[in-house]
C-alpha cells in the first residue's frame, strides 16, 4: 500500500489532472437508473401477487415489463455503477487522466441513449426474447459501437499509465471489457427481417446453449468480475487496510476467468442438450466455488484490524454484507447446478431468490458502499444525513432476507408439489393453478422485501442530492467514515 | 495501491506474475482472452459442427413453422409468454404425467429463437397443441379466468382487435429461409395464400363455437402456433411405442 492511497484526499498539487466530470456523470446516472430499475422490479413483483397491477394494457403486462426490469438493473444500474467505479479508480490506479475525454463522453451519452432506447422498445414488445439480450438488433449494433469506444479508451489509458504494474482491480476490469465484447457479439448474430425483428443464425438447443453461455457469463463478467475489481479498490480504501493476500488474488483471478465460461449449460440441465455438455456445465459450476470464495476471503480478511470500524461505519457495513452475500450466492449457485438439486429448483422461485441474493446482496450492497464513499470524496463534503446511511443499510439487509427467504419457501413448495405423486403413482396436484395459489402469501412477502430495498435506495438518492447541493468540507477535513 | 508491497509478492509465481503479466498489458489481455476462450470453444464448436450436419438436432418428423405459425410465434415473443411458460418437458415421471413425452432435441430444430423458458409461473406449453379446442384459446386470451378460474395470467384482449400484416410476415419468412429453414417459396403472394388458408380453418372452428373472427386477427395466428406445439413429436413418439 502506498502512502498516497491510505490517506483520504491527496493534496491538490500531487494529484494529476483526473477527469472527475465523467465520474460524476456516471454516478448520477447510476442513482437515477438504479431507482427506476428497482421500482419496475417492485411493480412486476406486485403483478405476480395481484393480477390487476397488469393494468390490462399491452405495454404494462408482466411479459413486457420483466425484461425492462432486468435490463434496467443489470445494464442501466449495474453498467453505470461499474463505469463510475472504473473511471474513478483506474485514473488513480494508473496515475493518469483518461486517454481521451471525448471518447469518455461518447461512451457516457451512448450508453444512456441505449438505456432510453431499451426503455421505449421493451414495453412496445420489441424484443429478441433472449434473457438479458432482449434488445433488438439496431440497439445491439449501437451497444457494440459504444463498447468499442469504451474499450479503445480503456486500453489506451492502460497503455499511457504512469505506474509500472497493473493493480488487481485493473485485471478484473480488463476481463470485463474483453469478455463482454466476445459474449455480446457471438450471442447477437442474427439475420434481420425488418428494422425491429430478426432471427438468430443458431437454432433450437444450439441457440439455447449460445444464449446460456452468454447469460451465465453476463452474470460472471458483468455482475461479478467488474464488481470484484471495485471491491479490490474501494474496500481497502474504505477500510484503510491493504489487500489481505496478493497471491490469492492472482490464483482466484485466473481460476475465475478460466472456469466461469464453462458453466453456462447448468441452465439447460435435463434438457435434450447432449449429456457431456450438461455434465461439463455442472462440474465447472461446482469448481467455481473455489475462486469465488477466494475472492470473498480476500475481501473479508482485508478487514483484519478494521473490524471495530465495521460496527460504526455504514460504508464498511454495506461492503461486509455484500462480500458475505457474494460468498453465500456463489455457494448456492454451484449447489443448484448439481443435476438432482437442479431437478427440484429449476423453473421455480428458488432461482429468482438465488439471483436476487446475488443481485441485491452482492451487486447492490457493494455498489451502495462504494457510492457512499465516493459521494463524499469526489464532491469533497460530508453526507447530508449520516444516519440515513445506516437506516438504508438495515432496510436493504432486512429487505433482502425477507425476499430470499420468501423465494426459497415458495420455490421449494412449488418444486415439491409439481412432482408429488400419490400412492397410486398419479400426480398429487394435477391442477397446476392449485399450486400457484398456495404461493401467493410468499409473493406478497417478496413485494414487502423488495419495497424495503427500494425505499432504502430512494433514501440514498435524497441523501446524495442534499449532500451534493450542500456546503463542501473545510480544506483538509476528513470526510469519509460517516 | 498500484503497487503491492506484500510479503508474498516477491516470491514464486507472484514474482513471475508481477514481472510478466502486470507490466505488459498486451500480454495480460491476450492471456485473459485465451483463458475465456478455452471453455467457450470446447462447448460451442461441437454444437455448431453437429447441428450443421444431419445429426442429433435434425429429425424428419418435424416440419417448419407455417407462415401463420411464424406470425403467432412472433406474437408469443412480443408478449413475453416465454417468461412464464416453459417449452421443455424434462425426462421425469411427474413431468411426463403432467405434460406428455419429454422433449426431444429435434423438436426444436426450427426454433429461432429457442423458447425453452427459465421459469414456470404457468404450465409448460411444449405439447399444448391439440390439448384444447381453438375456441378455448380465444376465450383464454380474452380473459384467462373465463377458462381457468383463478388464473394469474393477464388479459390479452388486444390480440382479438389487432391484425397481422402479410408483408411483414413475408419478411420474416424470407429471413428464416435465409438462415436455412426450408420453405417452398418466400413470395409474398405464397405467404399471403398460406396465411389465408390456414387462418380460414381456425376461423371456421371458432365459428362453430359461435365466435366471429377473421383470418388476419392476431388471436388466430397465436392459436395456430399454440395448436401445433409438440403435436408432430407426440404423434411420432406414439408410433414408435415404448416409453414416453
Amino acid at each position: 500500500m502506498e502512502q498516497s492511497t491510505s490517506g483520504t484526499v491527496a493534496t491538490p498539487a500531487s494529484r494529476p489532472d483526473y477527469d472527475m466530470d465523467i465520474v460524476k456523470k456516471f454516478f448520477t446516472a447510476t442513482v437515477v437508473w438504479g431507482i427506476v430499475g428497482m421500482l419496475v422490479g417492485v411493480v412486476i413483483a406486485l403483478q405476480l401477487a395481484w393480477r390487476p397491477a397488469n393494468l390490462g394494457l399491452p405495454w404494462t403486462t408482466f411479459g413486457r415489463l420483466r425484461p425492462l426490469h432486468t435490463n434496467a438493473v443489470v445494464f442501466a444500474f449495474g453498467g453505470n455503477v461499474v463505469f463510475t467505479g472504473i473511471y474513478h479508480s483506474m485514473q488513480r490506479l494508473l496515475k493518469t487522466r483518461m486517454w481521451n475525454d471525448t471518447l469518455s463522453r461518447i461512451h457516457f451519452w451512448g450508453w444512456q441513449l441505449i438505456i432510453v432506447a431499451a426503455a421505449v422498445t421493451l414495453p412496445l414488445g420489441l424484443t429478441q426474447s433472449k434473457e438479458y439480450a432482449e434488445l433488438i438488433w439496431p440497439i445491439d449494433v449501437a451497444i457494440t459501437l459504444v463498447w468499442v469506444v469504451f474499450a479503445v479508451n480503456f486500453f489506451a489509458t492502460v497503455a499511457i499509465r504512469k505506474v509500472e504494474h497493473m493493480y488487481v482491480a485493473i485485471w478484473f476490469y480488463m476481463s470485463f471489457v474483453i469478455t463482454i465484447a466476445v459474449l455480446h457479439i457471438v450471442n447477437s448474430l442474427v439475420i434481420p427481417a425488418t428494422l425491429f425483428r430478426s432471427y438468430p443464425i443458431y437454432a433450437g438447443l444450439t441457440d439455447a446453449l449460445v444464449q446460456w453461455w452468454y447469460g451465465h457469463n453476463a452474470v460472471g463478467f458483468f455482475l461479478t468480475t467488474p464488481f470484484l475489481g471495485l471491491m479490490y479498490y474501494y474496500l481497502p480504501r474504505a477500510a484503510d487496510r491493504p489487500v489481505y493476500s496478493y497471491r490469492l488474488s492472482i490464483i482466484h483471478f485466473w481460476a475465475l476467468v478460466f472456469l466461469y465460461i464453462w458453466a453456462g449449460p447448468h441452465h439447460l440441465l435435463y434438457s435434450a442438450l447432449p449429456d457431456w455438455a450438461q455434465t461439463l456445465g455442472m462440474v465447472f459450476s461446482i469448481m467455481l466455488i473455489a475462486p469465488s470464495w477466494g475472492g470473498m476471503l480476500n475481501g473479508l480478511l482485508t478487514l483484519k484490524g478494521a473490524w471495530d470500524r465495521v460496527r460504526t461505519d455504514p460504508i464498511l457495513k454495506f461492503m461486509v454484507v455484500a462480500v458475505s452475500f457474494y460468498g453465500m450466492s456463489t455457494f448456492e449457485g454451484p449447489m443448484m447446478s448439481i443435476r438432482a438439486v437442479n431437478g427440484l429448483a429449476h423453473y421455480t422461485n428458488w432461482v429468482i431468490g438465488h439471483v436476487h441474493s446475488g443481485a441485491l446482496g452482492w451487486v447492490g450492497m457493494i455498489s451502495f458502499g462504494m457510492l457512499y464513499w465516493m459521494v463524499q470524496n469526489i464532491w469533497n463534503r460530508p453526507l447530508a444525513y449520516p444516519s440515513w446511511a445506516s437506516h438504508h443499510f438495515w432496510l436493504a439487509t432486512i429487505g433482502i432476507v425477507i425476499y430470499t427467504v420468501a423465494m426459497w419457501a415458495a420455490g421449494l413448495m412449488e418444486g415439491l408439489q409439481w412432482r408429488a405423486l400419490d400412492d397410486a403413482g398419479r400426480l398429487a396436484n394435477p391442477i397446476f393453478l392449485d399450486i400457484t395459489h398456495r404461493l401467493n402469501p410468499f409473493l406478497w412477502l417478496r413485494v414487502v422485501g423488495g419495497s424495503m430495498y427500494l425505499v432504502g435506495a430512494v433514501m440514498m438518492g435524497i441523501n446524495f442530492w442534499k449532500t451534493i447541493r450542500g456546503p463542501s468540507a473545510p480544506a483538509g477535513a476528513r470526510v469519509e467514515g460517516v | 495501491m498500484s503497487d503491492h508491497n506484500h510479503h508474498d509478492s516477491e516470491t514464486g509465481y507472484g514474482r513471475f506474475h508481477r514481472r510478466v503479466f502486470e507490466r505488459k498489458a498486451g500480454v495480460f489481455a491476450v492471456a485473459t482472452t485465451v483463458a475465456i476462450s478455452v471453455g467457450a470453444l470446447v462447448e460451442l464448436i461441437p454444437m455448431f459442427t453437429a447441428s450443421s450436419s444431419a445429426s442429433w438436432e435434425r429429425v424428419d418428423w418435424v416440419t417448419p413453422y407455417t407462415p401463420l405459425e411464424v406470425a403467432g410465434r412472433d406474437i408469443y415473443v412480443r408478449e413475453g409468454c416465454y417468461l412464464c411458460h416453459s417449452q421443455m418437458i424434462r425426462p421425469m415421471r411427474a413431468e411426463i404425467l403432467r405434460y406428455g413425452p419429454w422433449t426431444r432435441a429435434g423438436e426444436y430444430q426450427y426454433d429461432r429463437p429457442f423458447l425453452l423458458g427459465s421459469r414456470r409461473l404457468g404450465p409448460d406449453l411444449q405439447r399444448v397443441g391439440g390439448k384444447y379446442p381453438d375456441a378455448w384459446h380465444y376465450e383464454h386470451m380474452r380473459d384467462p379466468r373465463s377458462t381457468s378460474p383463478g388464473s394469474v395470467m393477464p388479459v390479452y384482449p388486444w390480440l382479438i382487435d389487432s391484425k397481422i400484416d402479410p408483408a411483414d410476415i413475408a419478411a420474416s419468412v424470407r429471413a428464416l429461409a435465409r438462415v436455412g429453414t426450408p420453405y417452398e417459396s418466400t413470395d409474398e403472394a405464397w405467404v399471403a395464400g398460406r396465411l389465408q388458408s390456414q387462418g380460414a380453418t381456425i376461423v371456421q372452428n371458432l365459428a362453430s363455437a359461435g365466435i366471429t373472427a377473421e383470418w388476419d386477427d392476431e388471436i388466430v395466428a397465436l392459436t395456430a402456433y399454440l395448436q401445433r406445439l409438440g403435436v408432430e413429436g407426440r404423434a411420432h413418439l406414439a408410433n414408435q411405442g415404448g416409453d414416453s
